[in-house]
């Protein structure tokens, strides 16, 4: 136990506004196109929906797709796409002791029965007794499952048979982190030898809409890059979903598989956010991997939600590090629980091309490091939590 | 503190005392808080009582009207709850009860400090319908108020009554306690509780942190709560008498009962509490955990994830079935779960099951959700204590095809030094956790 060990990314599994898997990610950066928001759907709330998409490729039952709302499906295809990337789908000698941390969000409604509910409940004599009565004759038995937060993770063990274990982190941006530190730490500790970590999001739901809304937090009228949405910001809520394979380097080799890159640490923690209390904690957890970096040779792929005052109180502290920096959320909007693991898995993205994409907004910057051999990634919560992670080239 | 995945080395700042490590050298985890809150009441004393009297804490559902509801009964901590507190709210003050019962008996850090994180197993949190109603209210004074309506007045309305978030309860709880790094909120369902201990366990064992506080706490008994779990046929509908509807292992078992409460431990490496002269209530030995491809809410009928998952935790903690003296049930009292978990029991100990106690705490308490692993395993640890098991009450008609020991009816003292916790939690997420009286 006192032996730490490599981490290895051996799968990564992306799926977002831009596109499915690292491959069409990257030829949209190459195209130079702008982010694909949509402020139409949802006015005045701005989002980033998925591309039209048929999920049977990773869910090949309809019936179980039925059992799933759309995060669910969104995040069991982004799984499928990592097992497969890291040789694991449909190898159940493998996947018998695969484990899984899955960063879940849940609560999805029907929105049709609790409008037709509002509406009825004035005129109800007993409005306890009305909401008993609809409940119990308009709610379907499967929307519960569709929604429970494990169930995403419970769908990747139905779907891909990952059953070495399985648990689900809530909790906004951080769950992301913590799932990722977590996972990492149990394989470079020999807690576990290979595990699946990731989650999903899905933002064009007048439901989940209402959540953040109710924090103040959604993005209303024109678009801008994260780093440039005025004195109080806001998120374009993302549809999306991210899964990495992490692997300790025995128990990848013994099959075969490369690392795509390595995870060298994650960090995370927690303050009051008090003024001042992020940049603090931002530089608290650079100290703690700054012996790591290598300065020349590495960027920033930063989590900023697009926000305030988190946002711009990043930018401070990332200006102090001094590398390069690109926001991935002017693309790919915000998901969360699953935007620190899509940014890991847009860093081994952008490690694997030695080179960052084009920058959008006042808050990116800097120029391609040669070579680019190391990506620091933020998670700078909405409302609370901060964490970094530092991805390496693995040749 | 920041937390980092490169931490220290596991078992490094104690390498002199190897009595400090189990056998696969790893830090040993001691237990030393427990607290403690169901139905039966608050605090451990008033719930060891109460449970070692095979007193039933199910009770008629005051808080809401129940007409048109086929279970009209759940397991309340109607000693907490006031009026039209929101599941968040009330989960949130059962943990902190808990909690501080936890801290005050260990011991441990300082007013405001506790020297290790948080892992919280709170309920899925949801916006609730009085939160809705209010909302549409403001809304629309006169006219119908649909979601696009609700989100335009939704900034005003979180300002003025607080937004909704999932961290919620583990962000307060972190501030209260002053753990440290971030707090982790999870869920694996109704196996939560024994997750968040696992964690801990973990955590403490890789070298992060010389102490941990596991909490499992669910206080979400509200109409569309109860409503949901009776669409998937889970709950109990013999209302009356309410004392009696959960009846795990008998054979007219017919579903769980909802119920609400918490659990919390504060769980240490043995060298740091030893250093700092605690008193040690009991040994985390190990924890195994299996998941089920079978199905979404049933499990697999072959037992293997279950057989699996206790089987891994003894591996952890290295010990043989034959070492085992006393079970915890994950005993829902629902046909499948107990006869799946006998089927589990008896592959498992082989012609031992028939001979070893296993009780369900789930008779007098009820299900308890997202706390179950969490109060259980703080339930199994007075068991340890007391030398006495807690009954399963409600043991009238015996099920012929679950031959087991189930301590029927009435509490008893018996000699147990290692003994066992199961939590299977739909979604397939199975947890079990050995604990011991003392270090082996």
């Amino acid at each position: 136990m006192s032996e730490r060990r490599e981490v290895w990314i051996t799968g990564v599994g992306l799926i977002t506004c831009l596109g499915e898997g690292l491959d069409a990610t990257w030829d949209f950066f190459a195209r130079g196109a702008p982010p694909p928001y949509d402020d139409q759907s949802f006015a005045p709330y701005i989002v980033h929906a998925l591309p039209p998409m048929s999920f049977d490729k990773q869910i090949p039952k309809k019936g179980d797709q039925r059992q799933m709302e759309m995060w669910q499906r969104v995040g069991v295809y982004a799984a499928g796409l990592a097992l497969g990337d890291a040789g694991l789908a449909g190898k159940p000698d493998l996947l018998d002791h695969t484990d899984m941390i899955v960063a879940a969000i849940g609560g999805e409604r029907d929105i049709p029965v609790d409008t037709a509910i509002l509406a009825g409940v004035r005129a109800a004599e007993k409005p306890g007794a009305f909401l008993n009565e609809r409940l119990m004759n308009d709610l379907r038995p499967t929307l519960f499952l569709a929604q429970l937060p494990n169930l995403l993770a419970g769908n990747i063990s139905l779907v891909h048979g990952v059953v070495g274990s399985s648990r689900t982190f809530l909790g906004e941006e951080s769950a992301g982190v913590d799932a990722v530190r977590v996972a990492q730490a149990r394989v470079a500790a020999g807690q576990s030898e290979v595990t699946l970590v990731g989650g999903a999001s899905h933002g064009t739901r007048w439901d989940h809409l209402l959540d953040f809304e109710l924090g103040g937090a959604l993005l209303k009228g024109k678009f801008a890059p994260v780093w440039d949405r005025g004195p109080e910001g806001g998120i374009a809520y993302g549809t999306l979903g991210a899964f990495l394979v992490l692997e300790s380097p025995d128990h990848a080799g013994a099959r075969g598989a490369r690392p795509r890159a390595r995870l060298a640490a994650v960090t995370s923690d927690r303050n009051k956010r008090q003024q001042g209390d992020i940049e603090k904690s931002l530089e608290r957890q650079w100290q703690v991997i700054a012996a790591q970096i290598d300065g020349s040779h590495a960027a920033v792929i930063s989590g900023a939600t697009g926000l305030e005052p988190a946002t711009s109180a990043e930018r401070r502290a990332l200006k102090k590090f001094g590398l390069p920096v690109r926001g991935s959320g002017t693309y790919i909007g915000h998901g969360i629980e699953a935007q620190f693991p899509a940014n890991l898995a847009i860093g081994t993205m952008v490690l694997e091309h030695g080179k960052l994409f084009a920058p959008a907004g006042s808050g990116d910057g800097g120029k391609d490091p040669e070579p680019l051999n190391q990506i620091v990634v933020t998670g700078v919560g909405t409302w609370r939590g901060e964490g970094l992670g530092l991805i390496e080239r693995s040749n | 503190m920041t937390q980092s995945s490169a931490a220290t080395k596991a078992g490094t700042k104690y390498p002199k005392y190897t009595k400090y490590l189990d056998k696969a050298g790893r830090p040993i985890v001691a237990v030393t808080g427990i607290g403690v809150i169901t139905s039966l009441g608050v605090g451990k004393s008033d719930n060891w009582a109460k449970l070692a009297g095979g007193v039933s804490g199910v009770r008629r559902i005051s808080r809401f009207p129940s007409d048109g509801l086929k279970t009209t009964i759940a397991a309340t901590v109607d000693a907490v709850y006031q009026d039209s507190m929101a599941p968040a709210e009330l989960s949130q003050r059962i943990a902190l009860l808990a909690g501080e019962e936890a801290i005050a008996q260990s011991g441990i850090g300082s007013k405001g400090h506790f020297p290790g994180p948080l892992c919280l197993a709170p309920p899925p949190l949801e916006l609730e319908w009085p939160s809705r109603f209010k909302m549409a209210e403001m809304a629309a004074a006169n006219g119908e108020a649909g979601y696009p309506d609700l989100l335009r007045i939704a900034r005003d309305y979180g300002a003025k009554f607080g937004a909704f978030r999932f961290g919620i309860i583990g962000e307060r709880l972190a501030e209260h306690f002053g753990t440290e790094g971030s707090p982790i909120s999870l869920n694996t369902a109704c196996a939560s509780g024994a997750t968040a201990i696992q964690l801990g366990l973990e955590a403490i064992r890789r070298g992060e942190c010389e102490a941990v506080l596991a909490i499992g706490a669910d206080g979400s008994v509200t109409p569309e709560a109860l409503v949901r779990f009776s669409l998937l046929s889970a709950l109990s509908t013999q209302n009356e008498p309410p004392q009696q509807a959960s009846k795990p292992f008998s054979k007219n078992r017919d579903g769980f009962v909802m119920a609400e409460g918490a659990g919390a431990l504060v769980l240490e490496s043995l060298a740091h509490a030893r250093a700092r002269g605690a008193r040690v209530l009991g040994i985390i030995e190990g924890c195994g955990e299996k998941s089920d491809s079978f199905h979404r809410t049933r499990s697999s009928p072959d037992g293997k994830p279950i057989i699996a998952c206790m089987r891994n935790a003894l591996a952890d903690a290295s010990v043989s079935p034959d070492a085992v003296d006393y079970i915890n049930a994950h005993g829902t009292s629902t046909p499948e779960n107990d006869k799946t978990e006998h089927f589990g029991v008896a592959t498992v100990f082989g012609e031992r099951a028939a001979r070893i106690p296993i009780s369900s705490n789930k008779s007098m308490i009820g299900h308890t959700l997202t706390a179950a692993g969490a109060v259980e395993a703080a339930f199994t640890l007075l068991t340890l204590e007391h030398q006495r098991l807690p009954p399963t009450i409600n043991y009238n008609v015996p099920d012929p095809a679950i031959p087991l020991d189930v301590v029927p009816n009435v509490a008893r003292d018996a000699r147990v030094f290692r003994a066992i916790s199961n939590s299977f939690g739909f979604g397939g997420q199975n947890v079990c956790v050995v604990m011991t009286r003392e270090p082996a």
